[in-house]
């Protein structure tokens, strides 16, 4: 079985969140926290041995404050649907285009697009590069394709590939 | 005090709205024409009572909630996963 | 135990309380109220992002003020539920295009059947 390297990422990220549930820096909860955070990481080096190869680590900090504002902006935009009634073109697919073929990039594309209320990730034809994305009010489908190659695709770009 | 009773009535209307968004959840799950309406309700309702829980831990200053919380989040996740698994492929754990 | 609450923490944190508890509200009504499935899939999301931040943030913020520490454990949720709930929105919207078919989900401009 193929395995990668070791994945400290995991492993620190596995250690902060155990001390996190228990709420605690004691010392029995950092010794046990570590122990653990190193089995389970180095266990699963067989499950992913593909990595990603993260460039660009400062445009993370950009696009998460980009995606914060997004979620806040389509929450208003739901909620005066639900409040008054479809005022655009009512729900549809959109066809989107994309250049990105990094499968952790497109995973967090995946994560964004369906976290922000209103668009929904529906199938991703990965040989074409071709996105379907269910929106709830389009008003104009070439604004959609280009909101999401611009603020989104782009800096993924950067980051992963 | 003023602060606590403004903090308890602003908990209370919360817990009011969570208490009336899982009511329109629950219609919707025993109404819902199709499966995936009912899979939908769930996992609202799921979201909206691990939310009214995390309420009460606010309102009684306690932290045992927040350990029900996490089961509620993670029961939510896990049966809904299963059930939109099941209406995908008719069957949860493939061999 | 709860008097040495400051008040600017009872301020914010009653006016996220109040935020999230109408968003989370809002999703529901819409998911009761919408006329066709892919329209209804979009309003619960509402709650599940904005509405679950507000409330965990108000619940960081009391705890924190409380305490006179920062507890963050409640990011844990915050967490949980950024990483599931697309997951789950995934799944369900692929169960529902495979028993509708994608002709449902194209042509929903106009039913408004119900």
């Amino acid at each position: 079985m193929k395995r990668g390297p070791f994945p400290f990422v995991l492993a620190i990220a596995l250690f902060v969140a155990w001390l996190l549930l228990n709420n605690s820096l004691s010392t029995g909860h950092l010794l046990l926290g570590a122990v653990l955070a190193i089995f389970f990481a180095n266990s699963s080096r067989s499950w992913r041995p593909l990595r990603p190869k993260v460039k660009h680590l400062y445009v993370v900090v950009g696009l998460v404050f980009v995606v914060l504002i997004d979620i806040v902006k389509s929450n208003i935009m739901v909620a005066k649907v639900v409040l008054r009634g479809i005022t655009g073109g009512g729900p549809g697919l959109v066809t989107i285009p994309l250049d990105m073929r990094d499968p952790h990039g497109l995973a967090i594309l995946a994560m964004i697009l369906t976290a922000t209320p209103g668009t929904v990730w529906v199938d991703m034809d990965r040989v074409q590069g071709r996105l379907v994305l269910h929106i709830l009010d389009i008003h104009d489908e070439a604004a959609w394709v280009r909101t999401i190659k611009d603020r989104y695709e782009r800096p993924l770009m950067e980051i992963f590939e | 005090m003023n602060a606590i009773v403004l903090l308890d009535w602003a908990a209370g209307f919360a817990q009011f709205c969570l208490m009336a968004a899982m009511t329109c959840a629950g219609i919707r799950l025993i109404r819902g024409p199709a499966a995936q309406d009912r899979v939908l309700a769930l996992d609202a309702l799921y979201v909206n009572g691990m939310l009214s829980i995390l309420l009460l831990g606010i309102r009684s200053t306690s932290t045992i909630y927040f350990d029900m919380a996490v089961l509620i989040a993670l029961f939510a996740f896990v049966s809904s996963m299963a059930l939109s698994k099941f209406l995908l492929r008719g069957e949860v754990i493939e061999p | 135990m709860m008097t040495e609450l400051p008040v600017w923490a009872a301020l914010i944190a009653s006016l996220l309380l109040v935020c999230g508890g109408l968003l989370c509200l809002l999703g529901a009504i819409g998911l009761l109220k919408m006329p066709t499935f892919y329209m209804r899939m979009h309003s619960p999301s509402m709650g599940n992002t904005l509405g679950t931040g507000c409330i965990l943030i108000a619940s960081i913020v009391i705890s924190s003020a409380m305490a006179g520490r920062p507890i963050l454990h409640e990011l844990m949720i915050t967490l949980f539920m950024v990483m599931t709930a697309p997951v789950s929105a995934m799944m369900i919207m692929r169960a529902a295009i495979y028993r509708t078919g994608v002709h449902e989900a194209r042509r929903a401009r106009q039913s408004p059947e119900d």
